[in-house]
Parts: structure tokens; C-alpha cells; sequence
């Protein structure tokens, strides 16, 4: 060791090198990930993977891209971790297999509000759509900004069979008539959604708003542990999931 | 045994040249520090602005101006701006000042220096533009969509080019541990960024990552950590190591401390990410392995704040008048302390508590205002007199940046520590019928909003002290000579050819 670290030592000798140095940099920076990483792409098992967990549907897809454009996972985490005190707030723990679809991951990393991973089914349509629009309509004290112009900016399905190929690209198994009929589905369940919202005493109109599709992505939130599939994917509102206080 | 880092060369064959008229005359390019350093300051002061905004966003919600302006859209803006726009500048001219000096060369390629900059700058209004617009990837630190990822890494490798070019052609036959430290830096962020921005792109402004849950959380805190690690202590280290010694004019404590704590540094480091998933749905062995080598971790950071700080020894009376040894004491205090709390905060009951709370949000502040920052401004007090060949306009207005700042920070953390810890206990109580004490979130909420406050002015304290080093560097500008010609040196020919 001595012989390594003195002043006229081997490493001495190595600050010498610059490409030798450089080599061994980059040898030591890539070992630790690479022994994180590799198992979890080449081993399975590592994720288990859960019969009931389903793609989104096209609009909860589009939902989801309104979710990820205004920055909601910046204070809403998605992942409820297995403690006592979160399973009674929250509802069940979040399990690997549940996120299998999810590029990306939207787990997120502080709670400034609550974690909204088995927010599905928990609040009508309508509860939804008012707490966007204004937030301390439906939650005393809250501190959310209102997202009133998701009541009024138009949906954009466009680019739907696009954003449905690419992640079947990526495993997401989509089906080649899901891909084709990708806005003709988002169109269907976003009708069945605003029906349902003015119906129970909301606004008229919605159908063709971004707020319809943020609250399918919601609405579908943590249900890939019960939700049975086929019935899910044809857009009901699945059931609550585990019993919240 | 320990170094400055211009230590006089002592390669071999310059005994051999005994023909005065052989001279190596070169220059170094401080055209392109200048730049650097103006840039450092004026996105130091957006980024921080755009803090004290989105500060302010919280305990007041009407300060959400709107679709393009609300927290949601403007933090990662924040976080992008502080991080890459002033802390990376600010490593950029540490880098171009100290590698030119330390390789007795200068930089390779001009038009690389001037791509570099611009192209970088390019792309810090590319953020400020598509962040606000809602374009992000959602993964933090890594916001910005495939276009700019792109642009990133045309960028990076460019300034790779440069500088590994610029060590080929050195004069100085050995590498100073601040080289060390860059070399670490520029390999890494390249791999990290690469590693983790791998997407598959549906239109111009809008990609999906190839992966997917479990796997795209470890790459993403792979990533994450390491941005924090290579971008944010690695280079600041190796501006440790050349502007400490420069400013204290005391050789390193130790070289043989310097060769331990930066391998052990550099190995140990990219293991940890995994603690940012603590109880999450990955495997148990992932972010047990995170937490063995955070704990560990420990140990190379002291590395190198014990490195930084005993260079100080018997210099430590010069702090009375120099307030860049100020700034740099203060910053490798903070740059101690938060590596005593990230370990900490690794290990999974400590965890448990802390995450997702408001402690995060203090550890990566005391990190990011505590050490990156006052090193930065240590570094600008000391560059800005020599750059411009002007004594500072007012050390006393330097003096009260130093008080105000660390003021700020301290009202910062301490605001954030006591709100972090509150909502922690508050999720977890129960009462003794086993119910929760506070099944209303809203609750836990509404009893941190007041910490927010005392948050809001420690920022805008620090904030203050940033208007004021704009004032004295621009004050001090204005008195500058107009024409700043690059340092020129000559060495006997043959210790250049050794």
C-alpha cells in the first residue's frame, strides 16, 4: 500500500497516464450499475408479474400524459409502501407487478399532497372534475393550484394510435385494433365520462375536454390488483379497491 | 509529498536545456472563464428566483399564475436552472480556468471552449422555454425531452474532445487531484445521461422511456443520485482542490487522502441510488445494497471535507479577511453535513420517516446552497479580481453576501427540518384505539404552511445576497480595463517536449 500512495509511488505513475486513468475511472463507475441493473433485466422473477394488470385504455393513456404535462407527480406520489399507517390511509401496497405497463414510472418522491397510487374508484367522476377546476371546492384548505383550463381545452386524440404503437414497441401489449380504433375508443369512454359527470349534476360538455381523460387516468389508478381485465378495458369505472377509511 | 497545484515541474530533461532562445510560449484562454463565470451568475439568479417563486406557490396558491406558471410546471424549471444552468456553469469555469493552469496548456480547441458555452446556454433557454410549456419527461432531473437530451450529449462530448485533448497535449507531466476529479465528472454524466434518457420518441416534443415501472425507477435513481454525485460533488471537489489551496496559499493536507477518498469516491458512489426507493415495490436486495453503500459512502465524503478543511491548518486566521476562505469553509461545512445526513437518511427506519417529506427538501438544499453554492461564490470572489485585472468594488458588500447567505440557508433547512419531521410523525400516528390520528391529509397539510413561510424568507435572504454579488461584479466590471489579453507563459523548449 505504501508503495502505492507515496509521493513518488505507482499511483504517481498513473497520473501519468491519462487514458489508463481514465480507463480505470470508467471501470469503477460502471461496475455498481451494472450489478443493480442487470438483474432485473435478465432475471424475471424480479417482478412478479400480476394476471389483473392492464395496459390504459387510449384515454387514460392521453390522461396520463395530462398527469405527466402539468407535473402533478412534482407533489402526488404514486406508490404506497408497506406500512400500517399507509395501508389504513392509502389501501393496499403497492406491488412491482402493477407498474409493468408504466413508461414511465410515475412513483414520485414527496408528498406536499397525498399519495394518490389506489386513487381510483375512491371519488366519483364528478368529485374529480370539481376539484380541478377548483380544488378548495371539494377540499377545505387545499393548497393545489386550480387546472380550470382542463374544462375548457379541447382534447387531443390525434396522436393516440401513435402513442399506442410506440409503446407496444416497447412490450405494452396493445392490439393491432386497439392501435386503429385507439381514438375511436377514447372518444367512447370519454362520452360514457361526461355522461356520467352531467348526470350527476356537473357540467354539460365535457366530452371532448382534457378533464375527461385526466379523470379516467384516475379513476384507474391502483385497480390493476382487482379490476377484472376485459371488463376494465372496455372503460367502466372499475370498483374501489381495498376498503380507506 | 502534498502539492499546490501549480507546483513547479520537475519532469525530467529540463536539466538538459541549456539554450535560453528555445522558448515555449503559450497562452490560456480566459475569455472563455469570463463568459462562464457572467453566466454562472445571471442563471444563479433565475434559478433561484424561479425558487423563491415556486417557494412562495405553496403556502399562498394564488402565486400559480396561471397554466404555464404553476408548481407543478416551474419546479422542475427550478431544479434544472440550479443544477445544470448555475452550478453547471460554474463547474465549467472552474474546469477551464484550472485545467488550462494545471496542464500548462491551453484549451485544444477554441471553437470547441465557444460550442461548448453557447450550445450549452442553447439549451438552458430550451429548458426555461419547454418546462413552463409542460414538456417533460416527469423524470426528475432529467425533465427535458429527447430534442435537447440530444442537443446534451452533442454538447458533452464536445467539451470531452476538448478537454481530454487538452490533457494530451499538457506541459505538466502529472495530473493534480482536481483533474482527477473532472475526469470522473465528464466520463460519468456521459454515461448517466445516456443510461437513463433512452426513449423512444412519438413526436417532436413527446417520448416514452424504453423502461418501464421497477426498471425505469432503479435507472431513473441510478441516474438521479449520480447527477448529485457527478455533477455536484465531483467537480466541486476538484474546484475544492484548486481554488482552496489557491485562496488559503497552503499545499493539500494530503495526497495520500486525496488518492483514497477519490477512488473510494468514485467506486462506491453509483451503488447508492437505490436508497431514493426505500420500501418502494423494487426487490428488497436492490435497495439494501443502496443503503450498504450510502452508509458507506460516509467516509470518502469526510474524505474530502477533511481534505479541504485541514488545508486550512494554520491558515485559519486569513478567514478574518478573505471572504472567499469564508465562503469555501462554510460550503465544505455544509458539503460535510449533508453527507453525514444522506447516509443517514439511507438507512431504511430513518427512511421510513423522512421520505417524502419536506427533509428531503432541506438535505438536498443544505447541499445545493450550502456547498455547491458557497463554493461557487467563493470561487467568483476569487476569479472575478483576476479575470478582470480589478479589485473587487466592495469586499464589505462581499462580507454581507456571506452573512446574508449563510443567514438564509440556515432559516431554510431548519424551516424544512421541522416541517419534514412533523408530517412524517403526523402520517405514521396512531391513537389508542389503533385508529390514525390524522386521517385527514389535509391536516398535516395546513400544519407546515407556516414553515413555509419562514422557508420563503430564507430564500429570498439568499436570494439577497446573490442581487448583491451582481452588483459588485457588475460594479467591478464597469471599472475594468476594456482590453483583458490572455496570460501568456514561456517554458525552456525541452521541459515541454519531456
Amino acid at each position: 500500500m505504501k508503495r502505492f500512495l507515496d509521493s513518488n509511488g505507482r499511483h504517481r505513475r498513473l497520473e501519468g497516464w491519462p487514458l489508463v486513468f481514465t480507463l480505470l475511472t470508467t471501470g469503477a463507475i460502471l461496475l455498481g450499475g451494472l450489478v443493480e441493473f442487470l438483474p432485473m433485466v435478465l432475471i424475471q422473477d424480479n417482478v412478479t408479474q400480476i394476471a389483473t394488470v392492464r395496459p390504459w385504455t387510449p384515454l387514460e393513456l392521453a390522461g396520463r400524459d395530462l398527469y405527466i404535462r402539468e407535473g402533478c407527480n412534482n407533489c402526488h406520489s404514486q406508490m404506497v409502501r408497506p406500512f400500517r399507517n399507509e395501508i389504513e390511509r392509502y389501501g393496499e401496497y403497492s406491488k412491482p407487478g402493477e407498474t409493468v405497463y408504466e413508461h414511465p414510472f410515475l412513483w414520485g418522491s414527496k408528498r406536499t399532497g397525498p399519495d394518490l397510487a389506489r386513487v381510483g374508484g375512491k371519488y366519483p367522476n364528478l368529485w374529480h372534475v370539481r376539484h380541478m377546476e377548483d380544488p378548495r371546492s371539494t377540499s377545505p384548505r387545499s393548497i393545489m393550484p386550480p387546472y380550470d383550463w382542463m374544462l375548457r381545452k379541447p382534447l387531443k386524440t390525434r396522436d393516440l394510435p401513435t402513442k399506442l404503437a410506440r409503446l407496444r414497441t416497447l412490450g405494452v401489449p396493445y392490439t393491432d385494433d386497439e392501435i386503429a380504433r385507439a381514438e375511436e375508443l377514447a372518444r367512447a369512454q370519454a362520452a360514457e365520462i361526461a355522461a356520467d359527470v352531467a348526470a350527476t349534476g356537473g357540467p354539460e360538455g365535457l366530452a371532448d375536454k382534457e378533464i375527461v381523460a385526466l379523470v379516467a387516468y384516475l379513476q384507474s389508478l391502483g385497480t390493476g390488483l382487482t379490476a377484472p381485465a376485459g371488463e376494465a378495458a372496455r372503460g367502466e369505472a372499475p370498483e374501489a379497491p381495498l376498503a380507506t377509511q | 509529498m502534498a502539492t499546490t497545484p501549480s507546483s513547479p515541474s520537475t519532469a525530467p530533461g529540463v536539466a538538459r536545456s541549456g539554450r535560453p532562445a528555445s522558448l515555449d510560449v503559450f497562452t490560456y484562454d480566459e475569455g472563455i472563464v469570463r463568459l462562464f463565470v457572467l453566466a454562472t451568475i445571471l442563471w444563479g439568479f433565475v434559478g433561484m428566483l424561479v425558487g423563491v417563486v415556486i417557494a412562495l406557490q405553496l403556502p399562498f396558491w394564488p402565486a400559480n399564475l396561471g397554466e404555464y406558471l404553476t408548481f407543478g410546471r416551474l419546479r422542475p424549471l427550478h431544479t434544472n436552472a440550479v443544477i445544470f444552468a448555475f452550478a453547471g456553469n460554474a463547474i465549467f469555469a472552474a474546469i477551464y480556468y484550472s485545467t488550462q493552469r494545471l496542464c500548462k496548456a491551453r484549451m485544444a480547441f477554441d471553437w470547441m471552449s465557444k460550442f461548448h458555452f453557447w450550445g450549452w446556454q442553447a439549451i438552458i433557454v430550451g429548458a426555461a422555454i419547454t418546462l413552463p410549456l409542460g414538456i417533460t419527461t416527469s423524470k426528475e432531473y432529467a425533465e427535458l425531452e429527447w430534442p435537447i437530451d440530444l442537443a446534451i450529449a452533442v454538447v458533452w462530448v464536445v467539451f470531452a474532445v476538448n478537454f481530454f485533448w487538452t490533457l494530451a497535449k499538457r506541459r505538466e507531466h502529472h495530473m493534480y487531484v482536481a483533474l482527477w476529479f473532472y475526469i470522473a465528472t465528464i466520463i460519468t454524466v456521459s454515461v448517466l445521461h445516456v443510461g437513463n434518457s433512452l426513449a423512444l420518441p412519438v413526436s417532436l416534443w413527446k417520448s416514452y422511456p424504453v423502461y418501464a415501472g421497477v426498471q425505469d425507477a432503479l435507472v431513473q435513481w441510478w441516474y438521479g443520485h449520480n447527477a448529485v454525485a457527478f455533477f455536484l460533488t465531483t467537480p466541486f471537489l476538484g474546484l475544492m482542490y484548486y481554488f482552496l489551496p489557491k485562496a488559503a496559499e497552503r499545499p493539500v493536507f494530503s495526497y495520500r487522502l486525496s488518492i483514497v477518498h477519490f477512488w473510494s469516491l468514485v467506486f462506491l458512489y453509483i451503488w447508492a441510488g437505490p436508497h431514493h426507493l426505500n420500501y418502494t415495490a423494487v426487490p428488497e436486495w436492490a435497495v439494501t445494497l443502496g443503503m450498504l453503500f450510502s452508509v458507506m459512502l460516509w467516509m470518502p465524503s469526510w474524505g474530502g471535507m477533511i481534505n479541504g478543511l485541514f488545508t486550512l491548518r494554520g491558515a485559519w486566521h486569513k478567514l478574518r479577511d478573505s471572504v472567499v476562505l469564508k465562503m469555501f469553509v462554510v460550503g465544505i461545512t455544509f458539503y460535510g453535513m449533508a453527507t453525514f445526513e444522506g447516509p443517514m437518511l439511507s438507512v431504511k427506519t430513518v427512511n421510513a420517516l423522512s421520505h417524502y417529506t419536506d427533509w428531503n427538501i432541506a438535505h438536498v438544499h443544505s447541499g445545493a446552497l450550502g456547498w455547491n453554492g458557497f463554493m461557487t461564490f467563493g470561487m467568483i470572489y476569487w476569479l472575478v479580481p483576476r479575470l478582470w485585472k480589478t479589485p473587487l468594488w466592495s469586499p464589505r458588500l462581499a462580507n454581507a453576501h456571506f452573512w446574508t447567505g449563510t443567514l438564509g440557508i440556515l432559516l431554510y433547512v431548519l424551516a424544512m427540518y421541522a416541517s419534514g419531521v412533523t408530517q412524517g410523525l403526523m402520517w405514521r400516528a396512531f391513537d389508542e384505539a389503533g385508529r390514525l390520528l390524522y386521517p385527514d391529509f389535509m391536516e398535516t397539510v395546513v400544519q407546515v404552511i407556516p414553515m413555509y413561510w419562514v422557508r420563503l424568507i430564507g430564500g429570498s435572504l439568499y436570494l439577497g445576497g446573490v442581487v448583491m454579488m451582481m452588483v459588485n461584479v457588475w460594479q467591478t466590471l464597469r471599472r475594468a480595463p476594456k482590453h483583458l489579453p490572455d496570460p501568456a507563459f514561456a517554458l525552456p523548449r525541452a521541459e515541454a517536449a519531456a
